[in-house]
Formats: structure tokens, sequence, C-alpha cells
């Protein structure tokens, strides 16, 4: 078995397993921690309409925290819109779910998404720069923390390195790329999936259910989100 | 009396347990007691933080101090790190491998308490501006009932609950004093002040604050419920509305003053019970109450901002002219933010205001007094809360409020002392007695 076929095998779906089963036990094991029913007389019962209002409102900041922050309240739209850009409308990345799933979407065009590219390497090297310096975001930070940004940054450069000038270029009916360098991009890929469940990149779950829940309780004493 | 039974409860029991504590603080009992506090929802909140600092910009005792240790979600690393050793989703497997996060300290407990309480006022400006939607202000509230059980929170906080228990009021406020004020108010308003009144609508309560240091707000009171004819009473018993057990953070304590005023709401078989001008104690009341005594209320709590306007809404309260300073409004956290009552006080400020004016992020993201959550009970935190003022001088400033109104007596009391400490001239007016002031004149006939 060569690396590719390794990388697309078994790594992947060992990698796929992990994913799946450690973020359903993370779930699960919150869930099962229980919470008591809140007795005091509600302002609002719309408790779904407030789980949705939280989830949504913390999408953009309040005006009041948008000036005089940290350079992450913006560097973070940065590399979310970016890599989403990147992830979700690249061609060979949707050719590459489809083979697995079967399912397929409409690709961005492909100029944009190599646009996407600046965005979300600037954004993470800024915010990567802040964490080094800041002295809040210094004090706040673990290996965790390093760690995450290492597995997200690396797919980024490895998939660059993939579709760089000096290997074939992918072509439209998703011929294969030259193989070491598509291997090692998806094996930086697999360490992602195999690291997601277990540290903070987690949120990209937990974080509806904890804008979710803190969404229910204040729209409960109709309090503000 | 306004003090406990001869014969202890439960409760009571329960309560001074929690304050024995201080006498032998134990890092193991706050372990444990953080791991309990970790409910579903605290765990999905603590779990979803991403490290990205920007509760620190939100949060006062950092803007002045720029100490990172400031930082809203720093407070909470103690919880953070006993719910990660013993009941987070991979802490077996942690143990297992021989790498589980290291078991909280008392040393580092002892630091903690002054993150946890000195530099924290329960504000809930940083749960505003985490992108996380993270209740931080209401998992320290869970923080500080660890820290309580095991003897870390600050001596003042213990001595003044000790008293609340002993007294009823956590300054030693009784029913001989307010007994006093109330026949001072009757004499000054020429109104009866009814008290013990069993089957009155409103069962009205009071912060010791408000009994000690602005005693007008009885008669305001009155002459607002005489022209809106309203039937209320004051009870002798379970009058004290703050409540020191949910500022230091302990349920039995809190469970246990609050029972004091259920007993005299259903001993009085009243319909509802008047949170005044306190914000804690609004909190305390309205949404932790049912929650602490394990049972929903047979009546209604209501606060007084809430009512005042309701009765102008409904013309049963009507004023005669207005007041011409520039006047800003000072949002109570626990009123306005965490309580959901916004509108309200500014409605009936505008009723006797001529000139109302904004201060910058007024409303929901407002600044702290910098007093609030039991900080200004604690004398070792005078120059943070002081240092913490800065922050509200700066929006007072930029609106340029010639008088301060607020709903909240606490407030009150620190935005005065913090005024008189940076040498500025601004009065501080309550907004139930700025009512009462400009309140249409009826024909003097007493009647309650
Ligand atoms: S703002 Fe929220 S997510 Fe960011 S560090 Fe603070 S608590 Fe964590
Ligand atoms: S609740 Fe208020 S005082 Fe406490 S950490 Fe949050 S912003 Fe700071």
């Amino acid at each position: 078995m060569d690396l590719l076929e390794f990388a697309r095998g078994p790594a992947l779906w060992f990698s796929l397993f992990v994913l799946v089963a450690g973020s359903a036990w993370r779930l699960i094991a919150i869930f099962r921690l229980g919470t008591k029913a809140d007795l005091a007389e509600p302002r609002s019962t719309r408790r779904l309409a407030g789980a949705l209002r939280g989830i949504f409102v913390r999408m953009i900041p309040r005006k009041e925290f948008r000036r005089g922050g940290k350079l992450g309240v913006y560097a973070g739209y940065f590399y979310h819109l970016g890599l989403a850009a990147i992830v979700f409308g690249y061609l060979p990345h949707i050719l590459f779910v489809e083979r697995l799933t079967g399912l397929a979407w409409p690709p961005l065009p492909e100029t944009l998404v190599y646009l996407a590219v600046g965005p979300a390497i600037i954004g993470l090297l800024m915010v990567l720069m802040e964490r080094l310096t800041d002295p809040v975001l210094h004090l706040l930070s673990g290996l965790d923390d390093y760690f995450s940004w290492f597995v997200v940054f690396l797919p980024l450069l490895t998939g660059m390195a993939a579709v760089s000038g000096s290997y074939p270029q992918p072509t439209l009916n998703g011929a294969p790329l030259y193989p070491l360098p598509l291997a090692i991009h998806l094996l930086s890929v697999e360490l992602l999936f195999l690291w997601l469940p277990f540290g903070k990149l987690a949120h990209a779950f937990l974080v509806f259910m904890s804008r979710g829940v803190t969404g229910v309780a204040l729209a409960r004493k109709g309090a503000a989100l | 009396m306004n003090t406990p039974a001869t014969v202890p409860t439960a409760l009571e029991k329960r309560a001074r347990a929690v304050l024995a504590s201080a006498a032998a603080p134990d890092a193991r009992v706050a372990a444990q007691e953080f791991v309990a506090q970790v409910s579903r929802d605290a765990a999905f909140q603590l779990e979803a933080c991403v490290r990205c600092g920007q509760c620190a910009d939100a949060c006062h005792f950092y803007l002045v101090t720029r100490d990172p240790r400031y930082t809203p979600v720093y407070k909470l690393r103690p919880m953070l790190r006993a719910y990660q050793r013993e009941r987070a989703p991979f802490a077996a497997v942690k143990g297992w491998l021989g790498l589980p996060p290291a078991e909280v300290t008392a040393a580092e407990l002892a630091e903690w308490s002054e993150l946890v309480y000195d530099g924290c006022n329960l504000c809930g400006r940083c749960t505003l501006a985490c992108p996380m939607g993270i209740d931080i202000a209401g998992l320290v509230r869970r923080a500080r009932e660890g820290m309580s059980a095991a003897g870390f929170a600050p001596a003042d906080l213990y001595k003044a609950a000790e008293r609340a228990l002993d007294s009823g009021s956590p300054i030693g406020v009784g029913w001989p004093t307010l007994k006093r004020q109330i026949e001072i108010q009757e004499q000054e308003t020429g109104l009866d002040i009814p008290v013990d009144v069993e089957g009155a609508d409103y069962l009205v309560i009071l912060s010791s604050i408000e009994i000690a240091a602005f005693p007008e707000t009885i008669g305001a009171l009155a002459r607002i419920f005489r022209q809106a004819k309203l039937s209320w009473t004051l009870p002798s018993a379970g009058f004290e509305a703050t409540n020191i057990g949910v500022q230091i953070g302990s349920r039995d304590v809190a469970a246990a003053l609050l029972a004091r005023i259920v007993d005299a709401a259903e001993r009085l078989k009243v319909k509802y019970v008047i949170s005044p001008e306190c914000g804690h104690a609004y909190s305390a009341l309205r949404w932790e109450g049912p929650n602490l005594l394990g049972r929903p209320y047979p009546f209604k709590v209501v606060h007084i901002v809430e009512l005042l306007d309701q009765l102008a809404r409904e013309g049963r309260l009507r004023t005669r002219g207005k007041d011409g300073r520039r006047l800003a409004f000072h949002d109570p956290c626990q009123l306005v933010r965490r309580g959901g009552i916004t509108a309200a006080p500014r409605r009936v400020m505008r009723g006797v205001s001529e000139r109302p004016v904004d201060m910058p992020s007024s409303g929901e993201a407002n600044f702290c007094c910098g007093g609030g959550g039991g900080v200004s009970a604690i004398r070792r935190a005078e120059k943070l809360r002081f240092a913490a003022f800065e922050c509200k001088k700066q929006q007072v400033e930029t609106a340029g409020a010639e008088a301060l109104v607020t709903a909240c007596a606490n407030c009150r009391n620190v935005l005065e002392d913090a005024i008189d400490d940076y040498h500025m001239a601004l009065p501080v007016l309550g907004l139930t007695e700025l009512v009462a002031q400009y309140l249409e004149p009826v024909a003097a006939k007493a009647s309650p």
C-alpha cells in the first residue's frame, strides 16, 4: 500500500471514526450531567426562540464591544470565512466528499477560493501573533491552543503545496494530483480530524450548545442576549 | 423581629455550617463543590471557551488595571480544573494515561479569592461580550459556591452573612431601627404606614441600606401608593430584601435568608412581593429564590420600578413638573442586564426629567458601579472598587450628566462613595424618591 492509498483508506476511515465517536462521546458525557428545572416564573417561555437568538446574535459583536478590543475580533472572521470558502467551495474538496458520501454541491469559482487563502492565512497568523504577545491571551493559552492552531494551519500549507505550480494541477474531472503532496495534505487533514473532538476545536459544535443554553437562560429572564 | 426562629430550622443549620468553614479552609471541599456545580449547561459553557480573551475587554476590572488576571474567564480557572480533573468527558481517560490536571490547592484558592470576589461584581458584562455565549458571570456565581463552602470567601462576607443570619440584616439593621424610621416617615408624610396587614395585595420589603441611609424611600412609597390606591403592607419580620447568601455564593445561606421573606409573604397572604431598589435582592428573590427553596412561590415578585412603570401607564401615578438637570440613569446590572428590566426605569425617569441624557453604552452594556456582587462589603477591595469606577466616571463625563438616577440603593451608596473619592460633584438620586418628589399633590387626607 503506498502512502496515498493509506491516506485515502485506513487513515481516513480511522480518523473519521475518531472524529465522530470522540465528538459524540464529548457531547453525550456533557448531556448526561443533567440539569435542574428552573422554578422561577419565566418572562418568556419561548425556549427555542431564545436558543436560536443566542446562537445568531453572537455571530456579530454588540457595538459596545467592537472597538479597542482584541485583533481576534476581526481576524476570526477572516480565517473562519476563508476556511469555509476553501473547505466547502473548492471543487476537488467537493469531489472528494462526493466520492465518500454521494453528496455534492456547486463549487465556488476557483479564483475566489484562491483569493480566500490569503485572508485565511493572514487571519490565522494574526491570531497566533496576538496569542503570543498579548498578555491576556498569553495567560489564557495552553498547549491545546497552540496545537489546535497548528492542526488548522497545517492543512492550509499542505493544501497549497499540493496545488502549487510545481505539481500537475487538478482538473475538473477530479484527476488525481501528484500523489505525495496529496497524501501529505490528506494526512494533515486527518490529524485535524483526530484532534478535533478532544481540544478547543470542538467549539465547532460546542459553540451552538453554549450559545443555545445561555440564550434560553437569558431569554427566560427577558435579559439581554 | 426580623431574626430567625429560636429553634433553628434545617436551612439555618446548613447555612451556619457554611460559615463555620471559614475557620478551616479546605481545598478538597472546594474542588468537590466546584465539580458538583458543573451541571449540563455550565459544562457546555466551560467547554466551549476558545481562549480568545474578548471577555477581558468587557470587564471594568481588567480595563482599569490592565492586569490579565482580571480576565473574566481566568477567574474560573480552579473550578475548570477541578471539573476537568474529575468530571469532564475525557477525565477518566486522562487519569488512566497518568495525565490528569493537577488538583486545586489551598494556596491557589487563597489567591483566587481575590479574583472571584474582590475582582468580580457578577455584573454579566463579560457574558454579553463572549462570542461563545458563555455566561461567565453565572459561572463565577457557581465558583463562589465552592469557595464559600470551603472557607475561601473573604472574611468580611462571612461576617456579614453571620450578622444577617443573627439579626436579619448584613449590617445589623433590625426591627427597632425600621420601626423608628417608619414613625419618622409617618410624621413627615402625615400618612399611616401599614405594618403586618394580613390580606394586603402588596408586601413591601426593603434593603438595609435604604432603611439606614435612605429612609425617605419609605415615605416616598407611602405617598405613591396612596395616590395609586394600592393595598400594601410592610412586615415586621422578614423585611430585609438583601441577600448576602447570593453574594458570598452560598445557596444554603441564601435559602435561609430568603425563607424569611417567603414566610412573611405567606403569613400575610399577599398577592405580590415588591422587590425594592436593590439589584441583587431582585435577582435573589425573583430568579434564584424558587430554585433555592425548591418550590415555586404562591405570590408574584414585582420590582418597584416595574410597578411604578405599570402604575404610570395605567394613569394611576400622576406627576407634575420635572427635574431640569441633565439626568442620566445608571443601570443596576442585576436589574437591567441580568434582570431584563431595561425600558421601564427609563420611561419612569422621563416622566419626571426634562433633560434625560444617555451615557455611552447605557442600558444593557452599562458598566457596573463597581460595588455589586458583594464587593462593596469587602473592605480590602475598596481600592480596586474605586479604581473600577473610572469606567463609570468616563461615561458620566461623556454624557455631561449633572446628576445620576438609579434604582439600587447599593449602587447609590457605592457611587456616592466613589464620587466622593474622585472629588466630583454629582448627586445620585433614587428613582422612587424622585418620582415621589413630583407626585401630583392631593388633598391632605391621611389614609393608607
Ligand atoms: S470571551 Fe468567551 S470564549 Fe473568549 S476567552 Fe472569554 S470566555 Fe473564553
Ligand atoms: S461579571 Fe462583570 S466584574 Fe465579573 S468578570 Fe464579568 S465583567 Fe468582570
